[in-house]
């Protein structure tokens, strides 16, 4: 009876250890282990970079003499005195309404257009889609469409339907370059997220569209609406991080097209003036507080949607 | 009775296979003529890159322009070799200096990333979650922020001017590790279980029981990781000639204005149809594989 009492004791000990924070923490040492290469260098190359935009954001520092600090004063100048930077943070901003919403509903579109497609010719139009997002900077043969001479194939394919009479310096007016740029980026958007809204599509169980059917679902739109969307949540939330972030990233297309500076700032983005102050003027402390507020607003967007898609099929 | 089955089979070659429910003739006709339309609009530019570079250069400066090449011609590539040739870092060397970069950056990060993703995935250990959530926030802004920064660090470490400082940042890129997770989340337990009570340790059912069946979602990172490395000419980090990558010198040789227009030409070509061509082999091996590796429960 003693005895039992004993071993139940122990074994309520045992159990009380087990549940301790350092008893787990020693108990798991081999994930740990698996872990460690990667999060080091994770801390090293982005953990540690964030931290010190942050920081780096309140400072003046030319990387030449010891950092100073300034406090809100980076802040103060970009939004009250940089009129450049304003200019890129509105274009910013619009390009990232524009294609953040309309690349993602294209990929949703396209994929799940193909995914009605079969085989051969559904691994074709995938390529065709997906081909421009990794065609590396094989969009500056965007350069040779909007040449603003007669040589350029924009120009040309107007004039000779008789839209234009003379050649239009598309990158060099100032209202045409944000439409332009819209245009390419869409192009180049069908990336990541539209990968895994193809597979995606796959994944969904066949035989809840045979359910759905009984229960009186009678076409593919009402198909894609009540089973198809709901069962691939999880990839629509993907997606719309992939899509999100490279919308407020918008740079090198930018750059490519529109040349830097480019007339009158019309393509300048918040990247753009950071990889200036960055990497041109070496002003870190400056180009710090850009980046913070970059990462402010592409954070700060994606977690705002991501609540937001969190709450659609509920 | 064979005869019939066979006929019917044959049959189904022609046919589709089932008919799908939902799905009417109407509605297939619209998608089919939509897809059509868009996925002329998409590959215009491409069509342009390929036809570009087979353009001999009276026809790349031709008013109206056209898209399609008349003559085709193998000049742009055979003008981009002799520049290659003039090139005072023998041009073998950039190949090279690109398969270490690259190729470290693909094994390194899928090797690293899906060590690390294992844990995450299928064990329980106190700080697992926050870990995650970390990845997922640092997916959710661009390199862009931490550029200068990482600048610094790398001059930190001493490895400014060396490859290491393009392969180390590569290789914890987070949405390797995000994808490599999610995918390894499906794997039942049972498989590991059983490796398990047979008296294997945990990285040796890493290597010989998760990393097999996984292989579509290496493969993913493997393509991933080839597209972001692919066109960074390294000319933050890398300030000696005889360490830059093809990327690097294809770029410089395109920027030489007109009188290079046709290696130009050549030069676009070959920067889109790498990183094409290698999504194409890999495209056709995920779905071989996510078709015959049937691990879903």
């Amino acid at each position: 009876m003693a005895d039992e009492r004993n071993t139940s004791k122990t074994a309520l000990e045992i159990a009380k250890k087990q549940g301790t924070l350092s008893y787990r923490v020693k108990k798991s040492r081999v994930s740990y282990l698996m872990l460690a290469p990667y999060f080091i260098l994770f801390f090293f190359f982005t953990v540690l970079p964030v931290l010190m935009a942050v920081g780096f954001s309140f400072t003046y520092y030319n990387m030449l003499e010891m950092p100073q600090f300034v406090g809100w004063k980076n802040y103060i100048k970009l939004f009250l005195e940089d009129d450049i930077f304003m200019k890129s943070l509105k274009n910013t901003l619009i390009l990232a309404v524009v294609t953040g919403p309309v690349s993602y509903f294209l990929c949703l579109l396209f994929a799940w257009i193909i995914n009605e497609f079969r085989g051969k010719l559904r691994a074709f139009l995938t390529l065709i889609f997906y081909a421009p997002s990794i065609c590396g900077n094989a969009y500056v043969v965007w350069n040779l469409i909007l040449t603003g001479d007669r040589y350029g194939y924009l120009n040309g394919f107007l004039m000779e339907l008789g839209v234009l009479d003379e050649a239009k310096l598309w990158m060099q007016t100032e209202k045409y370059v944000l439409p332009v740029l819209i245009v390419v980026q869409l192009w180049l958007s069908l990336g990541t997220g539209f990968l895994s809204f193809i597979a995606g599509l796959q994944t969904v169980d066949k035989t809840m569209y045979e359910a759905a059917a009984l229960d009186g679902i009678k076409n593919r739109w009402q198909e894609l609406w009540y089973v198809t969307l709901p069962a691939m949540k999880p990839q629509l939330m993907f997606g719309a991080v992939m899509q999100i972030t490279q919308a407020f990233a918008i740079a090198d297309v930018s750059l490519q097209l529109a040349g830097n500076p480019s007339i009158n700032y019309a393509g300048a983005t918040v990247v753009t003036h950071l990889m200036d102050y960055g990497t041109v003027r070496l002003e870190m402390g400056y180009a710090s507080a850009i980046a913070t507020i970059l990462f402010l607003l592409m954070v700060g967007t994606n977690m705002l949607v991501q609540r937001l898609l969190r709450r659609v099929g509920e | 009775m064979t005869g019939k089955i066979k006929t019917k089979r044959r049959l189904r070659l022609f046919k589709r296979k089932e008919k799908r429910l939902n799905r009417s003739m109407a509605g297939n006709t619209l998608l089919f003529v939509l897809m059509g339309i868009c996925g002329v609009a998409m590959a215009v530019p491409l069509v342009m890159v390929i036809n570009n570079c087979l353009k001999p250069l009276d026809e790349l400066f031709q008013y109206p322009p056209k898209i399609f090449v008349r003559n085709p011609t193998l000049e742009n590539f055979s003008d981009l070799f002799i520049l290659m040739n003039d090139s005072w870092v023998p041009f073998s060397r950039y190949i090279l200096n690109t398969i270490i970069i690259t190729g470290g950056g693909i094994v390194g990060h899928v090797i690293i990333a899906s060590l690390a993703a294992y844990p995450l995935a299928k064990h329980d250990f106190p700080g697992k979650k926050i870990l995650f959530q970390m990845v997922v926030l640092s997916m959710m802004f661009s390199w862009v922020v931490t550029q200068t920064p990482q600048y610094m660090i790398i001059s930190w470490l001493g490895i400014n001017n060396t490859h290491l400082a393009l392969i180390l940042p590569a290789c914890a890129f987070g949405m390797g590790l995000y994808l490599m997770k999610q995918f390894m989340e499906q794997l039942p337990d049972s498989l590991m279980e059983s490796a398990r009570l047979d008296g294997a340790g945990e990285f040796r059912i890493f290597w010989n029981i998760v990393m097999p069946n996984v292989k579509p979602a290496w493969l993913t990172l493997a393509i991933f990781q080839f597209q972001q490395m692919w066109g960074n000419t390294g000319s933050t980090f890398l300030r000696d000639e005889q360490l830059k990558p093809l990327q690097y010198s294809l770029q410089q040789i395109s920027a030489g204005g007109a009188a290079r227009a046709g290696a130009a030409a050549a030069v676009t070509f070959i920067i889109a149809a790498v990183p094409i061509t290698f999504f194409l082999i890999c495209q056709s091996n995920i779905l071989e594989t996510m078709t015959s590796s049937g691990m879903k429960e």
